[in-house]
């Protein structure tokens, strides 16, 4: 039996099919105007990559954002419970979830069936979201795609003091124009996020294993700032593409 | 005589202020420069020639402010919250909590009934609740930054914002700007957001007696008004002299104490 879910998001849309619990495609597109239009065509992306028809799918759950405007959703689960299962199938260890979106952060905590214990959300400050990331990426003219690994050419130690993304702009511009080197800053702006993130788990009490999900997560870089900042052994999902994780544990809670 | 001077160099202005017994002779505000050396010795210098006195007719200087340390002349360092203390009681002797809302920062503050500080709290943290959220927003809005108070005034209907953060901010400025509302309807919205940020700073350190704002902000009767809304109480307006002066007055009035 295949099962579907559709995480709409704020900057991106994710679909994920699985079969048995397993998934066999996965869909990301970034979002169009309209929520139901994101949700259209990321679902015939998957659908597509599974050769399948939606008339095959014997439930589609959606999440998200937008997700009280996909227009074939069966249910809407919050994304709180559907990072929570999508992250607990990918690793039963998982006891903290950190999820970070194009603009909001979540921290959640789950005991060892799975259940969602104590969360925390932040949608109100850019600061360690995904838009700080895209914002400092414009402001140093480099692709966002790129910062994880040119983080790694880094040399000189930098500290950048402000986590606002307002003030940590004017920061990296004195940077740039004292001459500072390119990937000194991107380290050290990926160490000024994690803080911030870091800030947001403390508040629901950081408990191993704990593992990243959302776009962000792929960034090697914040992986990396992160596990620092908590002082923890951060964990990859195993055979999941972290930005699918809420679509997926949609799926998985859409089946059972 | 007693001629003392204050200067107070923050992240985006200079202040000086010449006092002689409790009066203001002359008083400087400029742009802060890239070096607070350069910034304090050119609103002295603008402050001293207002008053027609050179620097060695000051019988007492006390510098304040961000740059406090890098003045290229004599005088006692204090912090600002105290010099902001003191400056705002010369400016309204009534005054028990006030809010300081700077280019970069926000304290409240309260006083005890000698107007020696009680206790403050900072923010300096979030560009919310500081000058820089208007600068940011009225620049995304296309407005001077001086000319946000009088959207207030002509405002229909004010936009109401989901987040006090610049960066959410703006992106619904640029959609309610597509969107087809009004300018003034905007401006109004982003004083409320500004007044929303500070009155939780406000309300953290607890409303006591008469409130007032000092800083630059202060001169923004948008946000002093949509500050009385929230805060449910009358916010007391500074007559006596430019707001943005408290921090450099209460330095000079502290050199003159130093004297006696």
């Amino acid at each position: 039996m295949f099962h579907a879910g559709c995480d709409i998001g704020s900057m991106t849309a994710k679909a994920v099919i699985i079969e048995n619990s397993t998934i066999i495609a996965e869909a990301v597109i970034p979002t169009m105007i309209k929520p139901a239009e994101s949700a259209e065509a990321v679902m015939a992306a998957a659908l597509e990559k599974a050769s399948l028809s939606i008339d095959s799918l014997a439930s589609v759950t959606g999440t998200g954002y937008g997700s009280e405007k996909i227009p074939f959703a069966d249910t809407v689960i919050s994304e709180i419970s559907c990072h929570a299962a999508g992250a607990f199938a990918a690793n039963p260890d998982v006891r903290m979830i950190i999820d970070i979106g194009g603009q909001d952060a979540k921290a959640i905590r789950i005991d060892k069936e799975g259940a969602v214990v104590r969360y925390l959300y932040n949608d109100k400050c850019a600061s360690g979201t995904g838009r700080f990331l895209e914002i400092m990426a414009e402001a140093m003219d480099v692709p966002i795609e790129e910062m994880a690994f040119m983080e790694k050419k880094s040399k000189e130690e930098l500290s950048i003091s402000n986590q606002c993304v307002i003030f940590a702009e004017t920061e990296v511009v004195s940077l740039l124009n004292e001459g500072k080197a390119v990937p000194d800053v991107i380290k050290a702006l990926h160490n000024a996020m994690a803080k911030r993130v870091a800030s947001l788990a403390r508040g629901v009490e950081v408990e191993s294993q704990v593992v990243m999900s959302g776009g962000v997560a792929r960034n090697g870089g914040v992986f990396r700032a992160l596990g620092e900042a908590l002082k923890v052994d951060l964990k990859q999902l195993d055979n999941v593409n972290p930005q699918v994780t809420g679509a997926y544990g949609a799926a998985l809670l859409g089946s059972r | 005589m007693s001629i003392t001077a204050g200067c107070d160099v923050g992240s985006l202005t200079a202040k000086a202020v010449i006092m002689e017994k409790g009066r203001i002779l002359a008083s400087a505000v400029i742009r802060s420069r890239a070096r607070p050396e350069e910034a304090s010795r050119e609103v002295m210098d603008l402050a001293l020639k207002e008053a027609a006195l050179s620097i060695n007719e000051l019988e007492g200087i006390t510098r304040t402010g961000y740059g406090r340390g890098r003045m290229p002349f004599e005088g006692k360092e204090i912090s600002e919250i105290t010099c902001h203390g003191r400056g705002a009681r010369w400016l309204l002797p009534s005054v028990k909590t006030l809010i300081d809302i700077g280019g970069q920062d926000c304290k409240a503050i309260k006083l005890k009934s000698d107007g020696s500080i009680d206790r403050f709290i900072t923010n300096d943290k979030c560009a919310s609740g500081t000058g820089r959220f208007l600068d940011v927003m009225a620049k995304v809005l296309g407005v001077p930054v001086e000319d946000l108070a009088t959207c207030s005034e002509r405002a229909d209907h004010p936009v109401t914002f989901s987040s006090s953060c610049a960066v959410w901010a703006q992106a619904d400025v640029i959609r309610l700007l597509n969107e087809g509302h009004g300018v003034d309807d905007i401006g109004a919205g982003i004083n409320n957001a500004m007044a929303a940020r500070v009155a939780v700073l406000l309300n953290s350190i607890g409303l006591d007696g008469d409130i007032c704002i000092t800083g630059g902000v202060a001169k923004n009767l948008g946000v002093a008004k949509a500050l009385e809304t929230q805060l449910g109480c009358r916010v007391k307006k500074i007559r006596k002299a430019d707001p943005q002066l408290a921090g450099a007055i209460g330095a000079a009035l502290l050199a003159e104490e130093r004297l006696k």
